[in-house]
């Protein structure tokens, strides 16, 4: 295997809570490789968030390294860490977080409105991207027109707009009815099997079942790391 | 570009889902660029006025008049000092290279009695190019002549304001007999009507006789050759200064004024009188733009408050947008265009009714507005500058986010 896209070397996050300080990771080791599909898990409290939250860029380590794509991201500033969530990494939310006063092609041109240099073709490239998730009839509504299932699908579609090393999904079925859940997570595998990178963070363990490899995560700390050949047939191609 | 556009365009979309709050918020900005706007429209416009006001006293013209008596260091004012004569308004006219007409005039207040109608007016002792330097016509009738002068007929011309209270309308003035301290005229003119001095005197509410007569009957017992004042015309713009000059030397030296010594006459050009009407002007200009500056302040603190409501309602989305990639700056510039966008639909609904009431004001006023294009697009730049600087602070605000907060907010 290539060198990882992600890799945590003594991963530590304390947080200032109300004159106590938390230690929400408590040095973690992590190697995710390019092209597999990871389930972060664990109970609410394990630090599974905030490992997403580092992992994805929006928040930074107190101590230890981290390199992203080769890159050592350990201490970069916040527009840095902007551009390389902008480029690199696609963002899927328990609560599908479009913006509601924009139709669904407009929610999915939104990471293409902060590229630099401002990339050409918007409008081609965000129908395309919503045609890949099955929504290219919709792209013209709003997410209040929209159900659970095809506002998430609209947000895949936001995800993959500018070509991303990483899908990082929050939850990502945890608001939809399992039927659609189930959806969800075949479009998820099928992007995997394109090659894109998805890790998953759910505490739900049929969600767990449908990849390759789970990290259990239990008081800032990895509990389990394993890989299942089999995986569950709860994804249907 | 692209996503300045798209800023504009979400922006908008913002102000309309809220129509009523985004029409409040503008009120402020509304007023102030309004009244901007109506200030410099209708002072330009009474600016413009004056000067048509101050040109309608004479073309090129100097006044003299006779300087200030004092007794006893009593100082009485212009024209109390009887020290202008005939005589001078001759050797102006003689030794004055750059004069073009001169004329003079003294004047007394008077009862006039045609038929039943009697009316209280100024009556003036003039010359017969009185009409050229004042450059003044009559309506009906002719002018004063020199012959008329000469011996001192009893003739009157009317200005149209007391044409108009002791004759009804219709009625011809020419050819009839008024009283005037109760000796008998004929009225040979009506004057055009000629409007308001800067001052506020109706300048058709006087009537105009021989000099001769004026000194020889009306006011018998003045000194002989006595004058109130002095009109003088240049020959041209360019030499009304140098006339002045002249005029002030000769009649020092006429009146044996050495250096050291105050005149005992006072020569004023219309640029003088432009400058006095100005200050006028210049109070209510400063009346409005205190207005027009308080009402930005208002306006500008409303669009703060909206614009901190609005970051705060839309802490979630400012979340998103940075977890696709904004940068600090995007959001800020977002929340800035935002503020700019809502203060320039209200800098330019401010201009239309800025345009409209100075229109109303102006009707009402007898003045003319003038629009420029140059105030439209100050007032936009400014209502623009007032978004920026009251927009900042919510727009860093929202800037300063922390994306994972922001994304949790509920």
């Amino acid at each position: 295997m290539d060198s990882p896209v992600i890799r945590f070397q003594g991963a530590k996050k304390i947080y200032p809570m109300s004159g106590e300080t938390v230690e929400a990771l408590k040095g973690v080791d992590i190697n995710i490789y390019s092209g597999e599909l990871v389930a972060i898990m664990g109970p609410s409290g394990s630090g599974k968030s905030t490992l997403m939250h580092i992992a994805g860029l929006l928040d930074s380590l107190t101590e230890g390294k981290y390199w992203f794509d080769g890159e050592d991201v350990s201490f970069i500033s916040r527009d840095q860490q902007a551009d390389i969530r902008n480029k690199k990494i696609g963002f899927i939310f328990q609560s599908f977080n479009l913006l509601a006063r924009c139709t669904a092609q407009e929610n999915v041109e939104l990471p293409m409105l902060y590229q630099r240099p401002a990339p050409s073709n918007l409008h081609q490239k965000s129908m395309e991207a919503l045609r890949m998730v099955g929504m290219e009839n919709r792209s013209s509504h709003l997410p209040s027109q929209l159900s659970g299932g095809q506002q998430q699908r609209v947000a895949i579609a936001r995800a993959l707009i500018n070509d991303p090393t990483l899908i990082m999904a929050d939850e990502p079925t945890g608001n939809l009815d399992t039927k659609t859940g189930k959806e969800i997570m075949n479009t998820l595998a099928a992007l995997h099997k394109n090659g894109i990178t998805v890790i998953i963070v759910t505490h739900d363990h049929e969600v767990g079942q449908a990849t390759q490899r789970r990290i259990f995560l239990r008081d800032g700390l990895i509990e389990k790391d394993e890989k299942q050949a089999q995986v569950s047939g709860l994804i249907v191609s | 570009m692209n996503i300045i556009l798209t800023m504009i365009r979400l922006a908008v979309r913002a102000l309309l889902a809220y129509k009523v709050r985004s029409l409040l918020t503008m009120l402020g900005i509304i007023i102030g660029i309004g009244s901007v706007i109506v200030m410099i429209s209708v002072g330009r416009g009474a600016h413009e006025s004056i000067q048509r006001q101050i040109q309608s006293l004479g073309a090129n013209m100097l006044m003299i008049f006779s300087g200030s008596s004092q007794k006893g260091g009593v100082r009485a004012g212009f024209g109390s000092a009887p020290t202008l004569s005939v005589r001078d308004a001759q050797a102006i006219e003689r030794e004055c290279p750059s004069t073009l007409y001169v004329s003079y005039v003294l004047g007394t207040s008077a009862q006039l009695v045609a038929g039943k109608k009697n009316w209280g007016t100024r009556v003036w002792g003039t010359t017969s190019n009185y009409n050229q330097v004042r450059d003044w016509q009559v309506q009906d009738g002719e002018f004063i002549t020199d012959q008329q002068v000469r011996s001192a007929s009893s003739v009157v011309i009317l200005g149209s304001s007391v044409a108009e209270n002791l004759f009804d309308p219709g009625e011809q003035a020419v050819g009839q007999q008024i009283r005037i301290k109760n000796m008998p005229f004929r009225i040979i003119g009506v004057m055009q009507a000629r409007g308001r001095t800067p001052s506020g005197q109706d300048q058709d509410d006087t009537v105009l006789v021989p000099y001769t007569t004026m000194s020889r009957k009306l006011v018998p017992n003045r000194l002989p050759g006595v004058v109130h004042f002095i009109m003088v015309s240049a020959q041209s713009q360019d030499l009304v200064e140098v006339l002045k000059q002249e005029v002030e030397e000769l009649l020092r030296q006429r009146h044996k004024i050495i250096p050291g010594m105050t005149d005992d006459f006072t020569v004023r050009t219309l640029d003088e009188y432009a400058n006095m009407a100005g200050e006028t002007t210049n109070t209510m200009t400063l009346l409005l733009t205190a207005v027009a500056a308080i009402s930005l302040l208002v306006g500008g603190i409303g669009i703060m408050n909206i614009m901190l409501v609005s970051v705060t309602e839309r802490t979630r989305e400012i979340g998103i947008r940075m977890a696709v990639g904004a940068r600090r700056r995007d959001i800020l510039l977002q929340f800035l265009i935002e503020a700019m966008v809502i203060s320039i639909i209200g800098g330019i609904l401010g201009t239309v009714v800025g345009i409209v009431t100075a229109m109303i004001v102006s009707g009402l006023a007898g003045w003319v507005a003038i629009v420029g294009l140059d105030s439209i697009i100050l007032a936009t730049l400014f209502s623009g500058a007032v978004g920026i600087f009251f927009g900042f602070y919510p727009a860093r605000k929202a800037s300063c986010l922390d994306p994972i907060e922001a994304l949790r907010y509920e």
